[in-house]
């Protein structure tokens, strides 16, 4: 199969791989430059799992062609805390419980980021909205929602972009 | 056509664990030279929290500070044995296992501080902050690091302990057929408000109202977290949930999550929970845990609130659009019970 090179920037830093003809951006996350948090779930666009920020965008990594991300920026939840600092999100989300087994937890966290950098004031229905892509197993969806509605209050969000 | 409101009531008794073949957990524990604690497990951490709390048992067993405990569940291969996480007994379980390992851990590292304080060790106790003292005169102290670090390089000891749960096999009385299963129940009852849509058949859950008697809640944010996502998948499993939606055809089934029915966020229920906390008595520290109790009495209560609201009685899951239509038409029509 052909392989072409591909670069991008992944949180802050950049990537050069090759990629080979059709292969997903999920896949070459994971395998090609070894960042495992975005998770494989289903494969087709259905759970959410696989969701990262390309240039702010929340996208299914899982349906992305890798080649299509040529020079752009991609955000993961590796990206996410600075140093020992976690994002608010993740602090949220620690201090609302909201993850179990966590699988889901990544995907959350970037589309509750894609939320609230286009809208720092969400309410309960556009925080509802956001993640109604994204299947939890576990939480029972209240605690992530409340984690992602007491994120948005809290006053470090901004300066984290 | 029109909404009808619909209440519906479940208790239920729930055995923790079970008893096929004694149901037993082990437990291994040990310390480093530094005085840090490894607990390891075959008992795996679906996301319940046994972690969490076998590191809090281990750790109040132990007598040291939490951060001084690790609980490794790597690994089946390598650790000592547990039936597995399953039939809501990893806390009751493995927490007794737990104990027992801890129990023998400890008096280790007492023995191992006495012989470095030159003092008797049933006169010392610990501070559960890494220190180990005689009791009633605490400048005569050594730190759990400082004990633990002694027997490993100078005394020649491990500090470490084995501990296994294990009820005996209850054999069925030939006799009377008398059997006692189950050592530990935990008790629930939930009150499920529903609206029933008599021209589409669709039910939404309104409101959940629920108690949970659970023995002592040894984390009790975990308790609270489990019994929200337990009960989401009680819903779920009442009205959402099946492999065989469709018939005659098994091919019409769903193969992926967009087929395979889930409440979503927009659907989820309010859910207001009282936690009674009655210790039991062969519990680890009174604990027996939530587990599978969680979801469980919601799947009767939507039923029983159906019913309620408009008079058919589904005895069959999930409770579909397909089936509340039928049987309203069966009836002739909805029939609200009333509020009783
Ligand atoms: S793995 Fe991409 S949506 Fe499920
Ligand atoms: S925490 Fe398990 S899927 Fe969301």
């Amino acid at each position: 199969m052909a392989r072409k090179p591909l670069q991008f920037h992944l949180n802050g830093s950049e990537k050069a791989v090759f990629v080979e003809d059709g292969q997903n951006l999920l896949d070459v996350l994971r395998r090609g430059v070894g960042d495992l948090t975005p998770k494989y779930g289903c494969g087709q666009g259905a759970c959410g799992t696989c969701t990262v920020l390309i240039d702010g965008e929340p996208h299914l990594s899982c349906l992305t062609l890798a080649e299509t991300v040529e020079g752009r920026q991609i955000t993961t939840t590796a990206g996410l805390a600075q140093g020992a600092d976690l994002h608010p999100l993740q602090k949220a989300f620690m201090d609302n419980f909201a993850a179990q087994c966590g699988y889901c937890t990544p995907g959350m966290l970037l589309a509750a980021k894609a939320l609230l950098d286009r809208n720092p004031n969400p309410s309960r229905e556009d925080v509802v909205e956001a993640i109604s892509g994204n299947i939890c197993r576990c939480t029972g969806y209240e605690p992530i929602i409340d984690a992602i509605l007491e994120a948005a209050k809290s006053r470090g969000f901004r300066q984290f972009g | 056509m029109a909404l009808h409101r619909g209440r519906g009531f479940a208790a239920i008794n729930y055995p923790i664990g079970m008893n096929l073949g004694g149901d037993p957990s082990q437990a291994l524990v040990h310390s480093n030279p530094g005085g840090k604690f490894m607990v390891a497990l075959s008992s795996i951490d679906l996301g319940q929290g046994m972690k969490s709390v076998t590191r809090q048992i281990a750790a109040e067993t132990l007598g040291v500070p939490v951060e001084d405990v690790y609980v490794d569940t790597a690994d089946s291969d390598t650790g000592p044995h547990c039936m597995g996480s399953f039939a809501s007994r990893g806390t009751h379980r493995v927490g007794n296992a737990v104990i027992e390992a801890a129990k023998e851990a400890r008096s280790v590292m007492l023995e191992a501080a006495a012989e470095e304080l030159e003092v008797d060790p049933a006169d010392l106790v610990t501070d559960g902050k890494g220190n180990i003292h005689v009791k009633g005169a605490p400048s005569r102290s050594i730190s759990t690091a400082e004990a633990c670090g002694a027997a490993q390089f100078k005394q020649g000891r491990t500090v470490s302990g084995r501990g296994i749960f294990l009820i005996p096999l209850s054999e069925v009385d030939p006799e009377t057929g008398e059997q006692t299963p189950v050592s530990c129940f935990a008790h629930a009852a939930m009150i499920v408000d529903v609206e029933v849509d008599d021209e589409t058949g669709e039910v939404s859950v309104l409101e959940m109202n629920s108690a949970y008697e659970l023995g002592r809640a040894l984390n009790p944010r975990l308790v609270e977290q489990q019994l929200v996502g337990g009960a989401w998948m009680g819903m779920s499993h009442a009205a959402w949930e099946t492999t065989e939606p469709y018939y005659p055809d098994r091919d019409h089934g769903p193969i992926d999550f967009n087929g395979y029915l889930m409440p979503g966020p927009g659907d989820i229920a309010k859910h207001n929970i009282a936690i009674l906390e009655r210790p039991a008595p062969d519990g680890p520290y009174g604990g027996k845990g939530p587990g599978e109790m969680c979801a469980n009495p919601v799947l009767p209560a939507v039923v029983n609130a159906v019913f309620n609201a408009v008079g058919v009685r589904i005895d069959e899951l999930p409770v579909t659009p397909e089936k509340v239509l039928r049987g309203i038409r069966a009836n002739g029509g909805a029939q609200p019970q009333g509020r009783r």
